[in-house]
């Protein structure tokens, strides 16, 4: 076994574009369910949305690279709305399963041979970077970098851009939170009776919020589609359910468990995605396939998953108390 | 209005029809222009060619349209089946086999009617229809829609039979179980292994099939969801470790049976013809009967039988029950041994008509199960039985209108949309809704 291409392998994933959009979606996430007590379970919708508004901005309508990401921004809030007047008012479990159902109408919609020419139905869409990469302010040619980092102009510009963005996401989210709007969306979570009684329109706020943390998950989608492509079947719900993975995993209403979460996520993935076939090849592990030892860390995320839920539902940096999970 | 139907491809035999090769073709065209029904081959360069047969014999009088660039020509074949298109550029062009003037019977079976054609290297190429035994009939729209409607009734019931145990599940522990689906997809791996991997005959191995999915459902409460009951778990929680459960199970499944997917032995391929073009195979009707049957005896437990009236007590009102001297967390594991039960009978099913078992089967409808007991209202058995017959024909009979590929956004819209009015769902009641 080559312990150095493994190890090599692993690190690469601390600033690769999916972590850093994993953290994005997952800081939106935090606003909704971690400090307003929503349970959005379309986050996949939103990335999905980001993703192609990008894409489809340059690719069908010639716009610049960065008026396809407002593109994207603003068809998430005109999804948040659609989303929100129905659900807001009813209970958290009737906004999980319409939120979900959402998401998955517009990942079919994005799916359909019916608007082929635009998002070239399952097979997805490629080939708009020109305008992001012209935007680079590195120039240098070939490939710099130490260690495992080791990229070129066009890799680094997108990690800068991603990293760039969770920073922002990471300030708003904390000034957010500090500020009188925060401790309201705090106090919907806790107890949205006492706060309505308080004179507090809690619907508007629960809106504001959907959209806010719908729009993180739009940018984590336009990060997800910067280096490579935008595939549908990337968008299913089981991407919701890895966020929800990574934000339990750091801490629901924490601003750094989203980010770190999003890291020790993709790190563990990658590490096991490595190891695993590699100890299967030496014959450490002589009942099962190399196909079936990738297949093996998927399991491990639904079982951590449910132990994180079980016995730490505050995850890593949350406080118990700030975790109140709606009853 | 007219609509072209064709049978499923995997039922029409397939007849190899046409072998024209392009050097044939050139061949004929330098020894006499005629042999060939031809248009525009001497102003153009270029040209498409093929040869219409079917059975082996030419089919004569088969109108061919090229079309692309602006470009135009429709050319009918000639007695021995031949015809060949001149085009003015080396470019991509639309070939389309006007499939109403083939003889009755017979239909394009592989691809579509109309077709992408290019050139290769050389200035010729040929293009090629294969024609096989079919059912072109046009349907009248009423015809189709009793089919689509009587399918749609028969997915319904299946979803039903999952449905059920989720809203029985809902109503006694307030769980939105998640891994509600793979408790479907266990059902049908489970008679995959024992009708086909072991293997023994179908009567053998469906019941114990049923057998090993009540038994899981009891395995799942008795390791997992009665400790967490016990130790005073919230729902939402409860719900995100369903949700992990869920992953890990549907990873389970891929671990052992592995992307493919696999065919339960015993699926009847003969229409049985009901009237007009309607047709059902014997399976479809069987497998009606058996949900039919199924939720009969669904009903009556609930509605004549002790533990079945005490499950309706409990999803009332809990402490209610539990006060009136009802042992509630046997209840409770009764309703998670019949809610896999009948979840492995609708995976089953479920895998006759998609046709198919694949390791997320049961993912892929677990929306549409959360569809049908939201619109029936949550935690009622009879809005979960209403609800899913409602889905079920929503998917089914909304294909007359939109793709196939949109058919379960049609569904989810209107769960969306009846949310917006009736937040409680069909039978729901006002105080659910919170």
């Amino acid at each position: 076994m080559d312990w150095g291409t493994i190890l090599s392998n692993t690190a690469a994933w601390l600033i690769s574009p999916e972590t850093i959009a994993y953290a994005l979606a997952a800081l939106g996430l935090a606003i909704h369910f971690g400090y307003t007590g929503l349970l959005n379970f379309g986050q996949a919708g939103f990335m999905a949305i980001g993703a192609y508004g990008y894409a489809i901005s340059i690719l069908s309508f010639d716009l610049p690279w960065w008026v396809g990401i407002i593109v994207g921004i603003l068809g998430s809030v005109v999804f948040a709305f659609l989303l929100g007047i129905p659900t807001l008012r009813l209970r958290a479990d009737y906004l999980a399963i319409v939120t979900i159902a959402a998401a998955e109408i517009v990942r079919l919609l994005f799916t359909t041979q019916a608007f082929d020419e635009y998002t070239n139905s399952a097979d997805g869409l490629g080939n708009y970077h020109a305008g992001f990469r012209a935007a680079n302010p590195f120039t240098f040619e070939g490939s710099v970098g130490f260690g495992p980092w080791v990229y070129n102009a066009n890799q680094w510009w997108v990690r800068l851009f991603g990293i760039l963005l969770v920073v922002v996401a990471a300030l708003i989210v904390w000034a957010l939170m500090r500020s009188p709007w925060g401790r309201v969306i705090k106090g919907i979570r806790e107890d949205e009776d006492a706060v309505r009684a308080l004179g507090k329109n809690v619907f508007a706020y629960k809106m504001q919020s959907l959209i806010i943390g719908g729009i993180f998950g739009a940018l984590g989608g336009v990060v997800m589609a910067l280096p490579s492509a935008v595939v549908p079947s990337v968008y299913v719900t089981s991407l919701t359910f890895f966020l929800y993975t990574i934000l339990l995993l750091g801490g629901a209403a924490t601003v750094f468990g989203p980010i770190v979460g999003s890291i020790i996520f993709w790190v563990i993935m990658a590490f096991l995605s490595n190891v695993l076939p590699a100890l299967v090849q030496v014959g450490a592990l002589p009942f099962m396939t190399t196909i079936q030892a990738g297949v093996l860390r998927y399991i491990l995320v639904g079982v951590a998953l449910m132990l994180i839920v079980i016995f730490r539902p505050q995850g890593i940096f949350g406080n118990k108390k700030e975790l109140t999970f709606v009853k | 209005m007219e609509v072209a139907q064709k049978t499923r491809q995997r039922r029409s035999r397939l007849l190899l029809s046409l072998i024209a090769a392009a050097v044939a073709l050139t061949a004929f065209g330098s020894v006499g222009a005629a042999s060939a029904d031809e248009i525009g081959t001497d102003e153009y360069d270029y040209y498409f060619a093929g040869n219409v047969k079917y059975d082996g014999d030419p089919l004569e009088d088969v109108l061919i349209k090229v079309s692309g660039g602006g470009y135009n020509a429709e050319v009918v074949t000639d007695a021995e089946g031949k015809w060949k298109i001149g085009v003015p550029e080396k470019e991509k062009y639309d070939v389309t086999l006007d499939e109403s003037t083939l003889p009755a019977g017979v239909i394009v079976v592989e691809g579509q009617a109309t077709r992408e054609a290019e050139f290769g290297l050389t200035n010729s190429a040929a293009v090629n229809f294969f024609l096989g035994e079919g059912v072109r009939v046009t349907v009248s729209i009423f015809d189709q829609f009793v089919e689509r409607f009587i399918n749609g009734i028969n997915f319904g019931l299946m979803l039903a039979l999952a449905a059920i145990g989720a809203s029985l599940v809902f109503g006694t522990t307030g769980l939105s179980n998640f891994a509600h689906a793979e408790m479907v997809t266990f059902g049908a791996i489970m008679a995959l292994v024992f009708s086909v991997f072991l293997p023994l005959p179908l009567y053998v191995a469906i019941p114990i099939a049923l057998i090993l999915s009540a038994g899981f459902g009891w395995a799942l409460d008795a390791a997992l969801w009665r400790p967490l009951r016990r130790k005073g778990v919230g729902i939402v929680q409860l719900m995100i470790v369903s949700i992990g459960l869920s992953l890990a199970l549907r990873y389970v499944f891929q671990y052992f049976i592995g992307g493919g997917t696999y065919q339960l032995p015993g699926s009847t391929p003969d229409n049985l013809e009901l009237f007009g073009s309607v047709k059902l195979t014997l399976t479809d009707l069987l497998s009606m009967g058996v949900s039919i049957l199924v939720l009969l005896a669904v009903a009556f437990w609930l509605l004549r039988t002790r533990i079945g009236k005490a499950t309706r007590a409990i999803s009332d009102n809990a402490s209610l029950a539990s006060a009136s001297g009802i042992d509630v967390d046997r209840v409770i594991r009764i309703v998670w041994i019949l809610g896999a039960a009948l979840a492995g009978l609708s995976g089953i099913l479920w895998a006759y008509f998609r046709p198919g078992i694949k390791w997320d089967m049961g993912a892929s409808i677990l929306l549409l199960i959360f569809a049908a007991i939201t619109l029936g209202g949550l935690g009622t058995a009879f809005g979960a039985l209403i609800g899913s017959i409602v889905v079920g024909l929503l998917v089914e009979v909304s294909t007359l209108w939109i793709p196939s590929d949109l058919k379960y956004v049609g569904a989810l819209v209107v769960l969306i949309l009846v949310l917006l009015v009736r937040p409680q769902g069909i039978l729901g009641r006002r105080e659910r809704i919170g």
